[in-house]
């Protein structure tokens, strides 16, 4: 560790350097970063207790506790391998496919260090196929062959790049060249994933950030953020016309301060979506007061997800664009459970039908309880998400879908659509 | 609920794979006291642990599942 390197706790953090020019070369990435931390300097047991002291979350969406899932996947039987999920699959978010263009070594490092720490020898790196930044991994990889950098076995795999097919265990399932598809759990993919073995899959930032960590420690890491949720995150801004830009910013940070950064004058927006697809509606109010935290969030029922927020400019119509995003959910279903395969297509026409004119406002009544039944009844969340997302819009703009309900589409709702 | 059966016992819930699950809806007829059909046929299993006087009702209703979709879990 560096007197500079321990010096800045300050952000950008992972996007350090970018200003200068994407980190694509291990000599930048080093000149930025500084080394690895060799298993002499950091042995395995360190790093878990390192990223439980700053009581890290998974990055890919659900939050989940990594030190968690590693010691889970540590204690079971077999030899452990890592799945780097780089899928990306939420449409709005662009910040995992920036990492893997832009900071592949990050990624890389932290992969590496976490399969030291699990005792995984083989680290698959799953990416999209359509995706551009397989060749820059590719070449990234290469690199760190050629110097013998790494002490594990990497591979890409390519994956489909439909909506539920970055879900983990869809992952997995194509991995064991199954469909992509979600699978039932138990097992869990912590018992038997990939070839069988224990599988840990963590999503590509969530990794970025433990190359860090392992670098500096978790002092560094906790001095900023909130108390609760320490250090920073990456979040994709989506404003009018769809633009999106990827920000780091510490836990707990106003969402104002965000939108101010991205320049979104909060007075033109006409509601924030949070956490993307799966995410939840809030009315332009809230966003002078609400915190980024997973704490204040569940307070308002909302949660970060995988980082989307998404600006609705006043002048676009939310009926539209609420209706178009359910139809796509609906349409990507896996299929495979009965809750989700009516429910989601139930959901997503009757909301249809209500905000064309040709079902009454009743009907929302009818959407608002399906969107509550099928929370939980799936293999995967995608029923959960529709229903969150939907549900969410129903509530926020009450009086918008009852308009439309009443009059038919409104004057914005041709508009361009800025969601899908 | 655990601890007021005494020694050895533990409380049981049900749990609906909903992938296995085709809506035969057997389930909600054995045992309505905890589950119950949505609009299009499928299961839903109150979120709560089954009593021991009930158990036999939720074992039967386990049984009778035509793709074993529904198993009762410790």
């Amino acid at each position: 560790m560096t007197q500079a390197l321990a010096a800045k706790t300050a952000l950008p953090r992972l996007l350090e350097g970018l200003a200068d020019g994407p980190l694509v070369t291990l000599e930048r990435h080093h000149a930025v970063h500084g080394p690895m931390p060799s298993p002499q300097e950091l042995d395995r047991a360190e790093l878990v207790e390192l990223i439980a002291d700053c009581a890290l979350r998974g990055r890919g969406g659900a939050a989940f506790p990594v030190a968690r899932k590693m010691r889970a996947v540590a204690a079971a039987r077999g030899r452990p391998i890592l799945v780097a999920n780089g899928c990306e699959s939420e449409p709005l978010s662009g910040k995992d496919a920036l990492l893997l263009r832009e900071l592949p070594h990050l990624v890389l490092d932290g992969a590496t260090l976490v399969a030291r720490a699990i005792g995984a020898q083989r680290v698959i790196l799953a990416v999209k196929h359509s995706a551009p930044e397989r060749a820059l991994l590719e070449r990234a990889l290469a690199e760190r062959a050629a110097r013998a950098f790494d002490d594990v076995s990497f591979e890409v795999f390519a994956g489909a790049a439909t909506f539920i097919a970055g879900q983990e265990t869809a992952v997995v399932s194509q991995i064991n060249g199954g469909p992509a598809l979600p699978t039932f759990q138990p097992p869990r993919v912590s018992e038997r994933g990939v070839g069988r073995r224990p599988t840990l899959v963590q999503n590509v930032e969530t990794l970025a950030h433990i190359a860090l960590i392992a670098r500096h420690g978790s002092d560094w890491h906790n001095a900023i953020g909130s108390t609760n949720e320490p250090g920073s995150t990456l979040v994709t801004v989506v404003c009018a016309g769809g633009t999106r830009s990827v920000f780091e910013i510490a836990y707990g940070t106003r969402l104002d301060d965000v939108l101010a950064a991205a320049r979104v004058d909060t007075a033109a927006i006409g509601g924030l979506l949070l956490g993307g697809y799966f995410g939840t509606w809030l009315p332009t109010s809230v966003a002078g007061e609400l915190r980024l935290s997973h704490e204040e969030l569940r307070r308002c029922d909302a949660s970060l997800g995988c980082g989307v927020i998404a600006a609705l400019p006043a002048s676009a119509c939310p009926v539209a664009e609420t209706v178009r995003v359910s139809a796509y959910l609906a349409s990507q279903s896996a299929g495979q459970c009965g809750p989700c395969v009516h429910g989601s297509s139930a959901i997503a026409r009757r909301l249809e039908a209500a905000s064309r004119g040709s079902a009454g406002t009743l009907a929302f009544e009818d959407v608002r309880r399906w969107t509550l039944e099928i929370q939980d009844r799936g293999a995967c969340h995608h029923p959960t998400g529709l229903g969150r997302f939907v549900g969410s819009a129903l509530r926020t703009f009450r009086r918008e879908f009852e308009d439309h309900a009443r009059h038919g589409p409104c004057a914005a709702c041709t508009a361009k659509a800025m969601l899908t | 609920m655990r601890g007021l059966h005494g020694k050895g016992d533990v409380d049981v819930r049900l749990r609906c794979n909903p992938i296995e699950c085709d809506g035969h809806g057997l389930c909600a007829e054995l045992f309505p006291e905890r589950i119950r059909l949505d609009d299009w046929g499928y299961p839903v299993i109150a979120d709560e642990p089954i009593p021991r006087d009930l158990e036999q009702h939720a074992r039967r209703a386990a049984d009778a599942c035509p793709t074993l979709a529904l198993s009762l879990e410790p």
